[in-house]
């Protein structure tokens, strides 16, 4: 049990990479990357709300839309509760914890329209994952997030003060910087697991 | 009649929603891998695209305005829910290759763009061929960026070999970094040809993709910097 659990951390947060290799999350990705400081910050907020929201849809999923034979509802009930339990995380921190409200506040409402906590909690029903196996596979896929937007962040930060031809400036030499990390990120893939 | 075709001579050309606006990104990197991928995404929401647009034009009186981004998502949902069962009924082999990116459809910015930026304000004849145009030039955009990864990672179009025999496909154009690589160059050429896009003149703390954020995004951002 402990072992597959590792496996799946694996699998999500490096073979799978959410942002380089199955493109979720890319808006996010190429958007708030321009300081290692933000990108970690909206890394904490998805990890965050990847882990609850995986443990609701799988929760909804599993003692709502199953017994009662809705599971095509899946795609509405998913985005309904997201979209509301992001507004409410939201409201939380803000009650209880300003700090980490003042740390991840402004990203939260990003999240919301972020392609990759959807995505998790479709690829978690798809995959047949019991309750504890979705919320691992929400915090190893977040954590895949992370680890890409911080590197990529670390990479713009000094792209920013080198000459780079006209044409490539900005989103171009972006995207190649994800093209080059994808290349690495393929290596992970040769992992005998 | 004319401003009508002026709708579609807009999604098509002059504000096409892959290559001028980058909206939708994550479908456009992710299902490009092949031309008939492309095609089939860009149908799909071309057909979830008219009818968002058509019911929420029709509605743009009755939703109330606080509740509108909930409404729009329950509408663009039910729609997709729809195309998913559709695809998967008559287009079995499209529905396996597209995936998890079909019900994705319902956070694909061009839609809920679409809704907040054009179709809540205009009569419906108008916000369906907003439709169709954004629709089709959405679809040029990811059939041409499949043909382009598909020749050069496979050697083939649509299927068809069109390289020769001695070419060796580029097999990386085909997987992740291709996308990035694609999409890489075709901007820089943009630029080259100073075709303004999203891209080189972009909007702080909201740019990339999320469209259907922006207006909701800047004003929730801006709330929480003041407060």
């Amino acid at each position: 049990m402990n072992t597959s659990l590792i496996l799946i951390i694996v699998t999500t947060a490096l073979v799978n990479n959410v942002v380089l290799s199955q493109f979720l999350g890319i808006c996010s990705f190429l958007g708030v990357s321009k300081q290692i400081k933000t990108s970690a910050s909206l890394g904490g907020a998805v990890i965050f709300v990847m882990a609850i929201s995986s443990a609701v849809a799988n929760l909804l999923y599993t003692f709502l839309l199953e017994p009662l034979h809705l599971e095509y509802l899946e795609t509405i009930v998913f985005i309904l509760v997201i979209a509301a339990l992001v507004q409410i995380v939201e409201m939380f921190l803000k009650k209880t914890s300003p700090a980490i409200y003042q740390a991840l506040g402004i990203y939260l409402p990003l999240i919301t329209t972020n392609c990759a906590v959807l995505g998790v909690a479709i690829t978690n029903v798809q995959n047949g994952y019991g309750f504890i196996e979705s919320v691992t596979a929400g915090i190893g896929t977040a954590v895949g997030y992370t680890i890409a937007i911080v590197l990529l962040a670390g990479i713009r930060e000094r792209i920013d003060e080198s000459s780079i031809p006209a044409p490539f400036r900005g989103a171009p030499v972006v995207l190649l910087s994800a093209a080059l990390m994808a290349i690495a990120f393929m290596g992970f893939g040769s992992l005998s697991l | 009649m004319n401003q009508y075709w002026e709708r579609i001579y807009n999604g098509i050309v002059k504000e096409n929603p892959c290559i001028i606006l980058m909206l939708g990104m994550c479908p456009t990197l992710a299902v490009t891998t092949s031309a008939m991928n492309g095609l089939g995404m860009g149908l799909s929401t071309l057909a979830v695209l008219v009818f968002s647009n058509m019911i929420i034009s029709m509605m743009r009186n009755i939703i109330p305005d606080q509740v509108r981004l909930p409404a729009y998502i329950v509408i663009v949902a039910t729609l997709v829910t729809i195309v998913d069962l559709s695809l998967q009924a008559y287009v079995p082999g499209l529905y396996k290759s597209l995936g998890i990116y079909i019900p994705l459809i319902v956070v694909n910015c061009i839609i809920l763009g679409r809704a907040e930026a054009y179709a809540n304000k205009v009569a419906p004849a108008l916000a369906v061929f907003d439709g169709i145009g954004m629709g089709i030039g959405f679809t040029l955009a990811l059939t041409a960026i499949g043909i382009v990864r598909e020749l050069l990672g496979a050697g083939t179009v649509f299927g068809f070999e069109l390289l020769p025999e001695a070419f060796e496909p580029i097999a990386i154009f085909v997987k992740a970094p291709g996308a990035f690589l694609v999409m890489a160059v075709l901007v820089a050429a943009l630029n080259a040809a100073h075709i303004s896009n999203a891209a080189n003149k972009k909007v702080e703390g909201c740019d990339g993709c999320c469209s259907s954020c922006t207006k909701s995004c800047q004003e929730d951002g801006k709330e929480a910097t003041e407060e």
